[in-house]
């Protein structure tokens, strides 16, 4: 069922409005568990709206095995989308930055509030994003430092080869994510691919790893294959590759490659001279999981980050 | 006064990317006194022209010897200007707000490392002044603005000579903002925000000029003739009455910033877009003052119109 959960009037001829599909079996509900899964917060990121879809089509299509709610937003941000931007436009806002908001505050400040206050019940809460600039990500489970044993056990069964503790931005205080955990709402990022596109490998392998967690919440009673104990990654282990020259990258990698150290990532290139400036070697062993994709580069320009050492 | 380049960066397709600063004071001066920054933000137009003005000005008192002991000043008019001339707000390529992050890195990502070499600049001064602009369009009456954070000091603030001080307490993104990190590193901050930021309003850019060396002649760091200003009311941000517009449409105000109001005064009325008709009044809920008006002639249901200071006194 598609409720409106918040709305907006726009100054010239239309309402805005925020939307859920909640979707919960047809009897008495056994458990009374809620899983909320959230995207589009930022307007740019597109492969939360392929797993809202692929995630819904799955349910509906074996509805009869839902024992619990499952409300679905694919768009918490809907002007962002509707307008390719990755804020609000207008007022430039990254949303994900104004969490809790205030009921107080100027209209994106109250979006948040409502936002927040519209999960608060939720047993959790998982929130989809791609990597926002120009580099493009394998699929990975974020949590921020200090996260609690139940969240971290949630983080595990979405079946995921990875779990990184990293206080980014979509994790730390002004997220969603960090608000709802503030508020004792388990909540989990889910960090894949690039803005501007979706890719089906990857958006699918998250679904499975979405209806895994739901068999582990209780809403969720048919299969459900949990196959992979997840690495979890602590920042000592990932390095941050950044080149210092300004011009145009060429992989020489790809997303997921195994390298070693000393391996070559990629050049920049100074089209006007016809010649290579900086070669970007890998700094240790380990997996390529972040890889620029956008190939024009200032000096400082993320390039790609390494996951390596083994798991204990 | 020496100019000079404070970082570089090669920005690709363009000229090299130079974020240049205005040194006053003696060769050699040992005490950082002052450091004043400008337009981080593309749109920041009023924040650049107040430089400029403030340059010229202490161009001038430095001929006149009145840059006093071996204090320092230090001004960086323009953090960002790659996306000005592009008419961009953010940082070109990575669409980052510079002024969120801070303290930044040297080693990371472009608009990050903008910031660290903002922060390198200007680090060790006793202090800081940052032109600004609010986070909501629209127009303020001058003000200075500090984030609670224990270390400020408002009496400091108040030597501005500016109608009013404003603190209030850090939001999450404010952690990332020059001013924060400044007092983080012991510098008194100061963010000063004048009525405009996209256009030039040159009464209050000559106000807000007149306001730093002032309060710079009062600290002893220049001499320079000027009259005494105000003193400041100085007020938290609880202390400021957020007046919503329950409607959206075109919005019309019937009142000025610093305007006297009374409860139930008529502030605005919204009009529908297509009829005309209107379709709220924007009361007043407090007797007070017209601290900040929108300023888009369409007004978002919701969105704050005013900021009224409630009666202070009384």
């Amino acid at each position: 069922m598609i409720e409106t959960v918040m709305s907006m009037a726009l100054p010239v001829g239309e309402v805005l409005r925020i939307k859920k599909n909640r979707l919960m079996p047809d009897g008495p509900l056994e458990q009374g568990k809620r899983l909320c899964i959230v995207t589009g917060i930022h307007g740019d990121e597109m492969g939360g709206q392929y797993i809202c879809y692929e995630l819904i089509r799955r349910i509906k299509a074996e509805y009869d095995r839902l024992t619990g709610i499952v409300d679905i937003y694919p768009a918490l941000n809907p002007m962002g989308l509707d307008t390719y931007n990755r804020g609000f436009p207008t007022f430039d806002f990254d949303l994900n930055t104004m969490f809790p908001g205030s009921p107080d505050g100027g209209m994106i400040d109250d979006m948040a509030h409502s936002i927040v206050e519209e999960l608060a019940d939720a047993n959790l809460c998982l929130d989809i994003h791609a990597n926002n600039m120009h580099v493009k990500e394998a699929p990975h489970v974020r949590v921020n430092d200090g996260s609690n044993e139940k969240t971290m056990e949630y983080a595990k069964s979405l079946n995921l080869e990875a779990v990184w503790v990293h206080p980014s931005n979509v994790v730390k205080e002004g997220s969603l994510a960090y608000a709802l955990n503030e508020r004792g709402v388990p909540a989990l990022v889910i960090e894949s691919g690039i803005r501007m596109e979706t890719d089906d490998v990857l958006c699918n392998k998250i679904v499975d790893g979405i209806f895994n967690t739901m068999k582990c919440l209780g809403v969720w009673s048919g299969k459900a294959d949990i196959t992979t104990e997840p690495d979890i990654w602590v920042d000592d282990r990932v390095e941050f590759i950044n080149c210092d020259s300004t011009g145009l990258f060429i992989p020489a990698v790809s997303l997921f490659s195994q390298v070693k150290k000393g391996d070559l990532i990629g050049v920049i290139a100074k089209p006007i001279l016809g010649a290579v400036i900086e070669e970007i070697t890998a700094p240790m062993d380990g997996m390529i999981f972040t890889l620029r994709r956008y190939p024009s580069v200032r000096e400082g320009a993320m390039i790609a980050r390494i996951v390596g050492g083994s798991h204990d | 006064m020496t100019r000079e380049v404070l970082y570089q960066m090669d920005s690709g397709f363009r000229d090299e990317f130079e974020m240049v600063g205005y040194r006053f004071g003696k060769k050699g001066a040992s005490e950082k006194a002052a450091c004043i920054v400008g337009a981080m933000r593309g749109n920041e137009i009023q924040q650049l022209y107040i430089c400029s003005q403030l340059v010229m000005a202490l161009e001038k008192i430095e001929r006149q010897k009145g840059i006093l002991g071996d204090n320092e000043i230090l001004i960086i008019p323009s953090v960002n200007y790659l996306s000005m001339n592009a008419g961009k707000k953010f940082w070109i390529g990575e669409q980052a707000d510079i002024n969120r992050e801070f303290p930044g890195n040297p080693k990371g990502e472009p608009p990050s490392r903008v910031a660290a070499a903002v922060m390198e600049a200007a680090t060790g001064f006793r202090y800081g002044i940052q032109f600004a602009s609010f986070y909501e369009t629209g127009a303020f009456i001058p003000h200075v603005r500090m984030m609670e954070t224990g270390l400020e000091s408002t009496s400091l603030a108040n030597l501005f000579g500016l109608p009013y001080v404003v603190t209030g307490q850090p939001r999450p993104f404010d952690r990332r903002t020059l001013n924060y990190n400044w007092q983080m590193k012991k510098t008194d901050a100061f963010s000063i925000y004048t009525g405009a930021t996209e256009e030039v309003d040159e009464e209050q850019a000559q106000m807000a000029v007149v306001s730093v060396l002032r309060f710079l002649t009062r600290m002893g760091i220049i001499r320079y003739q000027c009259h005494n200003g105000y003193i400041a009311s100085v007020m938290k941000e609880q202390d400021l009455a957020a007046v919503k517009s329950d409607a959206a449409g075109f919005f019309k105000p019937k009142v000025g910033l610093n305007e006297e109001v009374h409860r139930g005064r008529t502030l605005a009325v919204v009009t529908d877009p297509y009829e005309g008709k209107i379709l709220s009044k924007i009361k007043a809920p407090t007797d007070g003052i017209v601290f900040f008006s929108q300023k888009s002639p369409l007004i978002y249901q919701n969105s704050v119109a005013f900021r009224i200071i409630k009666r202070l006194h009384g």
